[in-house]
């Protein structure tokens, strides 16, 4: 081992780049990032639109590819792996909740929360009883069988977080979770979110550009022109 | 997993149902059509085998004339002579055999008239024909020795002329001369050839020659033989005999013809089939242009719902899934198609056999097969949509609006 930290981070970013299009067109949308996130952590990234967090996301959800770094996930290098491996490390690692809140439509809550479900291909009942009690644990009981379309704005992400959190990811990826959102039902559901990394010490990875968000976090990393401008562990609201 | 992505399927169908239903009609006329023209085709074909047996099982029919379609030559064909029919008779293998003559001619019945082939022939007519009777008899060998005029009379005549009336000893007018009904013939119903095989008087050959035709012409021998495998030797045996009766030199042609009935029933019921082949072709391409209207509706689809695939590819879904959901989708909507059209071309062939009196028979095999084949079209026409929604990008596709 190089590095001679006792402890295996979760996440370990090492110089990781990522660059759009060829020549003069290039585009650093990231220059050489080093991170490391540990379990338990509450990270929110912040930095102005364009300063590469977005891409950040991405990557850490294995959304993207990184051009060029390394990506450790507990060890193991994930910067390269092909479609199908970055599809299965998002079955079976990663949990996302998204500003849009990208439940399916004309698909009921219940069936929304069971879809990460079927794909790592769970029998019916256990699909079901997983997803109620995810919904119950977003205080959505009686809720199930509506559709996105008769819930409102935080009710539809509370669904979302009840789908990311139904397969007890290692990392929740968190978008702008509250962008569509009013400051009352923000708030709900940041209390949400800070819940469950205080009591399941669930490890999630939030995107925002609020300040009164990422207030929330323990954690602060702030990203500028591609690279962090400032990293500051702090104690939550 | 297939059973979840066909649930999954029959609601994205479900919920765009009349998009649905439009692309589906390429699908289900196309099947409609194969199964209702084979179907057809095949009561026709059927029809065809059925009406040329009826004319007689292992019949030839010997005429005079080369048999050879074509404007008429002038000169009158020699007819079979007294020699000729003699020499027929010694034919060994032939079941019976009856000398005949016809002619078209006007048949009273107190104030009705109707216009009927009278037949002139012998009782072996009766047998090499497979006529049975309903009421009465044929005459026998005695009748036609002796001239007497009797007759035996088809169903049509007994419906459209007697009224009902019995038959039996009741007194028509053949050509004028009165005659006498001593048997009613059962109903054989139309000929391949589209005439009423019913509308029929026969009398003994010899009351024929005197009263009706003036003339002691025979115009056709008809002759069954024993079995279905003397057909051939028979036909040989006629063609040597009549060559040396008639004749004719060895280096010419005949100036008769032996007509196998078995081979023109082949002959004709082939002809349907290539027909209803042909048809059924140009059916089948109407399929294929279902499927194409599959993939477009496919490819509309996969475009509207891509933000759907953004979500499961997100979530975890793997490539070949998503492939596997969208094939599944263009599958049952083609299977769904092939079914309705199953029971479409079914209706209508029944509608259409029982129009052109046909039997309806439906062809097991063949509905399976284009159920199948209507399938097939979904996996091929479903393949480039799904493949495409599979190959997306899944944060492109979480990023379309």
């Amino acid at each position: 081992m190089l590095d001679a930290t006792p402890h295996q981070s979760l996440i370990r970013l090492r110089g990781l780049r990522k660059t759009y299009g060829h020549g003069e067109a290039t585009v650093h949308a990231l220059g050489g990032v080093d991170l490391d996130v540990d379990e338990g952590e509450f990270i929110a990234i912040m930095g102005a639109s364009g300063s590469g967090k977005s891409t950040m996301m991405n990557i850490l959800g294995c959304l993207d590819q990184p051009t060029k770094g390394a990506f450790w996930f507990k060890g193991a290098d994930v910067s390269t792996i092909g479609r199908d491996a970055r599809a299965l490390f998002r079955r079976n690692y990663l949990g996302f909740v998204f500003q849009g809140f990208n439940l399916l439509p004309r698909t009921t809550a219940l069936e929304n929360v069971e879809l990460p479900l079927v794909y790592r291909g769970l029998p019916r009942d256990q699909r079901h009883s997983s997803a109620k009690a995810a919904l119950l644990a977003v205080g959505l009981e009686g809720r199930e069988n509506h559709l996105p379309s008769e819930l409102s704005g935080g009710q539809q992400q509370r669904v979302a977080i009840a789908r990311a959190m139904v397969t007890n990811p290692a990392i929740l990826l968190a978008d702008e979770p509250t962008g569509n959102l009013d400051q009352k039902r923000s708030h709900d559901i940041m209390k949400l979110l800070q819940g469950l990394n205080r009591e399941k010490r669930q490890t999630i990875l939030m995107v925002t550009h609020e300040d009164d968000v990422a207030a929330y976090a323990s954690r602060r990393v702030v990203f500028a022109d591609g690279m962090i401008e400032s990293d500051t562990r702090m104690v939550p609201s | 997993m297939i059973w979840e992505s066909v649930k999954l399927a029959l609601r994205a169908i479900r919920r765009n149902i009349l998009r649905s239903v439009l692309t589906l009609l390429g699908i289900v006329i196309g099947v409609a059509s194969v199964i209702a023209l084979v179907t057809l085709g095949q009561g026709a074909t059927d029809k065809v085998k059925a009406d040329l047996t009826k004319l007689g099982s292992n019949m030839l029919i010997v005429r005079p004339g080369s048999g050879v379609p074509g404007p008429p030559s002038g000169n009158e064909p020699r007819t079979l002579s007294d020699r000729d029919i003699d020499a027929l008779r010694s034919i060994p293998g032939v079941r019976a055999m009856a000398a005949t003559a016809n002619k078209t001619v006007k048949v009273t019945s107190g104030t009705d008239t109707l216009d009927v082939q009278v037949t002139g022939t012998e009782p072996g007519y009766f047998v090499a024909q497979d006529w049975s009777f309903s009421a009465g008899g044929p005459f026998s060998e005695a009748d036609v020795r002796s001239g007497a005029a009797l007759c035996v009379i088809g169903a049509t005549v007994q419906r459209d002329l007697l009224r009902g009336e019995p038959a039996i000893g009741a007194v028509i007018r053949v050509a004028g001369v009165t005659c006498e009904v001593i048997g009613v013939m059962n109903a054989k119903g139309q000929s391949a050839f589209g005439s009423d095989q019913d509308l029929t008087v026969v009398m003994p050959l010899r009351a024929f020659h005197r009263r009706i035709a003036g003339n002691t012409r025979v115009s056709m021998a008809v002759i069954a033989a024993e079995t279905p495998s003397d057909v051939r030797p028979v036909q040989l045996a006629i063609t040597e005999v009549l060559r040396e009766t008639r004749r004719i030199q060895p280096n010419q042609d005949d100036d008769f013809a032996v007509r196998d009935m078995t081979q023109m029933a082949q002959t004709l019921s082939s002809t349907t089939s290539i027909m209803t082949g042909l048809l059924s072709a140009v059916a089948a391409v109407s399929l294929l242009v279902g499927g194409i209207g599959i993939m477009n509706i496919m490819l509309v689809s996969v475009t509207e719902r891509t933000r759907e695939i953004g979500i499961r590819l997100a979530i975890g879904a793997l490539g070949s899934q998503v492939m596997t959901q969208f094939l599944v989708e263009a599958v049952v909507l083609c299977l769904l198609g092939g079914m309705i059209g199953l029971a479409l071309g079914a209706a209508l062939a029944y509608a259409g056999s029982v129009a052109l009196e046909v039997p309806f028979v439906i062809n097991p095999g063949v509905a399976l097969l284009s159920v199948l084949f209507s399938g097939v079209i979904g996996v091929v026409f479903g393949y480039f949509p799904a493949r495409r929604a599979a190959r997306l990008e899944p944060i492109d596709a979480l990023r379309h609006e």
